[in-house]
């Protein structure tokens, strides 16, 4: 089950252990080698091993409690925040070694940022939600550059318009949809270089969903994104690349396009036709 | 549809009577479910009456006994500061070149001769001069004309002189409390019946009273002397609540300072940062347990520790505030974790997520929108410690103490033990009324209190 990254061509692509030198273009930035987490006595992801090209989106899919999210969190080591959560294997960014204990997970944090499933603004406003992370990472020095760093991170996260005129606004007090691109703001402003996303759109309606879409498409040329998704139609629409997780392993994982139209394992197939899930 | 019905065997005809039988079966439950909910709620609404009731009896019986007593018979009439009867040199003057220790002295020495004057005989010349205004013309002897007026009238108008000596000589019209027997008189507590004998006044006392009353010139008056004096023995007429009202005072000072925050710290640590395991569940038992003891257990403690281990002084505000700390630390810490419990995960994982450490994450976000709840559960605490009266017997704050305590050090009364010690004062005809007084006095305070933590409650709750 060991996938590598592959960018080479479309159509029958399959996934082999070592990619072709000709695919070497996206360089890998994040490497996970043989991931277990166990939730105390049990084990909920079993020795997934995947390579995460940078500047594209990785979408992670399948059937409820196959530990999707607690993968994804093993990234930016959020599952230490769990009580009796337990990580072992190796993950790498950049080649540094994110569990090595001399590490500093809040520094850590700042460069992998995180958007969850409910929009979790701040009970402050909206300017604070935006000012608050780059504030306590020193990103800022004066009114001024926060101001600068608000505007530029409402616009990259599209919500510039909409709220430039009540800044003040406490941040609950936006829509569902604007609350979520508001979490996103936030999450740009401390400067990531990976955003990890744990089912963004599933609080929000069509529009809104499409709308934070459109944010994920763009936000890509800069970002590494991680995305987690129950809809196959929203993994086929931002990402490049796709994983299929069942039962705690990995069990495919490459272009997307070739997992939907040409799934090599048959477990995936039978997902993403309906029939397990 | 009715055709297929017979031609299929009948089988949809049976689901016709069995959707039906299953309609009627929903129906009759319906009924019984709605009896049961309109009975709870009578039974609710029931108990709710009955608790107003109970609320609303307390509070009247309260009121109408306790509320008479904040208003006095007062005697008003003109008192002459009579140079004979005051007879003591001038104030001293400071002299040029004079030490403050001789200056000092010296005023000391007036003061003395001051208070060896016989006011008395001013005040026995006040009510013999109010007869003769309303044409009163009892017979009446020395001792049952003092008898009259509160002895701490002495202190009036002995203060009036300090204050300015140049009113010797000069006549004032004054309106001076009646003693407690004569407000019991006038107040009719006491059967105009009852023999000679068994009248705390003599005859005619009580006959220049009635007489006085008629005329107008002893009268109800506001009795402010409650919030101003001091407990007295002396003069129950004029014992008042201030001293007992700093004590409790100084007691809130000193829980406020010391359990809010020692709670809310222990509260914080506890809930976000000690690790979960043996030793933390036994503290979380115990710290359980300490808010089931009984008060007066803390009274024990406090005794054995601050008095007798670090020598505190008896009586002490100060000593009353560190076992009433003892006593509302636990309420406190227990309140705060429940709410440091209730913040939604979300919050906390939204400020771990941006990179915010621990101690940041605990006091940018998740404190703020405890403060409501940490703040009433505060107030609340120091709400129940002032009524708290047992563990304040046990370290001497029941000792009659006749001064306003000036430091938390000083030796001092506090409302609930003041409330006690009315309570049992042998004069009950008088001291009946103004323990319900003081009963009110402290409820007042207990009430402001609580209206104080909703406010701020909802102010803080608005802002988050
Ligand atoms: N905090 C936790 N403590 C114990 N077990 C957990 C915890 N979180 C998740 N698990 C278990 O780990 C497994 C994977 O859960 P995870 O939340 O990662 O699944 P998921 O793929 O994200 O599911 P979903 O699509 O429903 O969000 C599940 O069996 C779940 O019960
Ligand atoms: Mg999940």
């Amino acid at each position: 089950m060991n996938a590598t990254n592959n960018s080479g061509p479309m159509g029958g692509n399959r996934i082999v252990p070592s990619a072709p030198a000709s695919a070497a273009s996206a360089v890998s930035r994040i490497s996970a080698k043989d991931v277990t987490v166990h939730y105390g006595e049990k084990q909920a992801i079993f020795g997934v091993s995947m390579e995460v090209p940078e500047k594209s989106v990785t979408a992670f899919i399948g059937p409820s409690g196959c530990g999707k999210s607690t993968f994804l969190r093993c990234f930016n080591r959020m599952n230490d925040t769990i009580e009796g959560c337990k990580v072992g294997g190796k993950i790498t960014i950049d080649g540094e070694d994110i569990y090595d204990p001399s590490l500093d997970v809040v520094e850590l944090r700042a460069r992998v940022g995180m958007v969850f499933q409910k929009p979790n603004p701040f009970p402050k406003s909206i300017y604070d939600n935006i000012a608050y992370g780059p504030r306590i990472h020193g990103l800022v020095k004066n009114k001024a550059e926060t101001d600068e760093l608000v505007e530029s991170s409402l616009k990259k996260a599209g919500l510039w318009k909409e709220v430039h005129d009540r800044l003040d606004a406490p941040g609950t007090g936006l829509s569902g949809g604007q609350q979520q691109r508001l979490c996103i703001a936030r999450t740009i402003a401390t400067g990531p270089e990976v955003i990890l996303m744990d089912e963004p759109c599933s609080a929000l309606d069509p529009i809104a969903t499409s709308i934070v879409e459109d944010l994920i498409h763009e936000l890509k040329e800069q970002y590494t994104i991680i995305i987690v998704t129950h809809s196959m139609q929203q993994a086929a629409r931002v990402s490049q690349k796709t994983a299929f997780f069942h039962l705690g392993k990995l069990i495919e994982y490459g272009e997307t396009e070739q997992i939907f139209v040409n799934p090599k394992e048959k477990q995936t197939e039978a997902y993403i036709t309906g029939r397990i899930g | 549809m009715t055709d297929l019905a017979q031609t299929a065997t009948g089988a949809p005809a049976n689901e016709a009577e069995a959707n039906a039988r299953r309609r009627a079966q929903v129906r009759r439950s319906l009924a019984r479910r709605n009896r049961a909910e309109t009975r709870f709620k009578m039974l609710g609404l029931g108990s709710v009456l009955a608790a107003m009731a109970f609320v609303a009896i307390l509070f009247g019986n309260i009121l109408s006994n306790g509320l008479p007593a904040f208003w006095q018979f007062t005697l008003e009439t003109e008192i002459t500061f009579d140079p004979e009867v005051i007879n003591v040199p001038d104030r001293p003057v400071r002299q040029a070149g004079q030490s403050d220790a001789d200056y000092q002295a010296e005023m000391l020495g007036w003061q003395r001769r001051l208070a060896m004057v016989n006011w008395n005989r001013l005040l026995i010349a006040g009510v013999e001069s109010a007869m003769a205004e309303d044409g009163v013309t009892t017979e009446i002897d020395a001792r049952s004309a003092q008898s009259i007026i509160d002895s701490g009238a002495r202190f009036v108008l002995r203060d009036m002189v300090i204050a300015d000596p140049s009113i010797i000589g000069q006549t004032r019209r004054l309106n001076l409390l009646l003693s407690a027997d004569g407000d019991n008189w006038a107040k009719e507590k006491l059967s105009r019946n009852l023999p000679d004998e068994r009248q705390q006044l003599s005859r005619p006392a009580r006959d220049v009273i009635d007489a006085l009353m008629e005329s107008g010139s002893v009268h109800r008056s506001f009795a402010w002397h409650i919030f101003t004096n001091v407990d007295s023995r002396s003069s129950p007429a004029s014992a008042g609540l201030a001293g007992a009202f700093m004590g409790s005072f100084y007691m809130m000072l000193v829980v406020l300072l010391l359990a809010v925050p020692i709670g809310v710290a222990s509260a914080i640590y506890l809930e976000e940062f000690a690790p979960k395991n043996r030793v933390t569940d036994l503290i979380e038992v115990n710290i359980n347990n300490l808010a089931a003891v009984p008060s007066i257990v803390f009274g024990l403690l406090g005794a054995a520790v601050f008095i007798n281990i670090f020598h505190l002084p008896l009586s002490a505000p100060l000593v009353g505030g560190l076992v009433l700390t003892l006593m509302t630390l636990p309420t406190v810490i227990i309140a705060t974790r429940s709410s440091l419990r209730a913040v939604p995960p979300s919050l906390r994982q939204a400020a771990l997520g941006i990179g915010a450490s621990k101690t940041q994450m605990v006091f940018h976000h998740v404190l703020p929108v405890t403060y409501p709840g940490i703040l009433t559960a505060s107030i609340l605490g120091v709400a129940q410690a002032l009524g708290e009266t047992a563990p304040l017997l046990l370290i001497g704050m029941n000792a009659f103490v006749a001064n306003i305590p000036a430091t938390p050090l000083d030796q001092s009364a506090a409302l609930p033990v003041q409330i006690y010690l009315w309570q049992g004062n042998e004069n009950r005809n008088f001291f009946e009324e103004r323990t319900f007084a003081a009963i009110i006095v402290l409820l007042a305070l207990m009430i402001l209190l609580n209206a104080l933590a909703i406010w701020l409650r909802s102010r803080l709750e608005r802002k988050a």
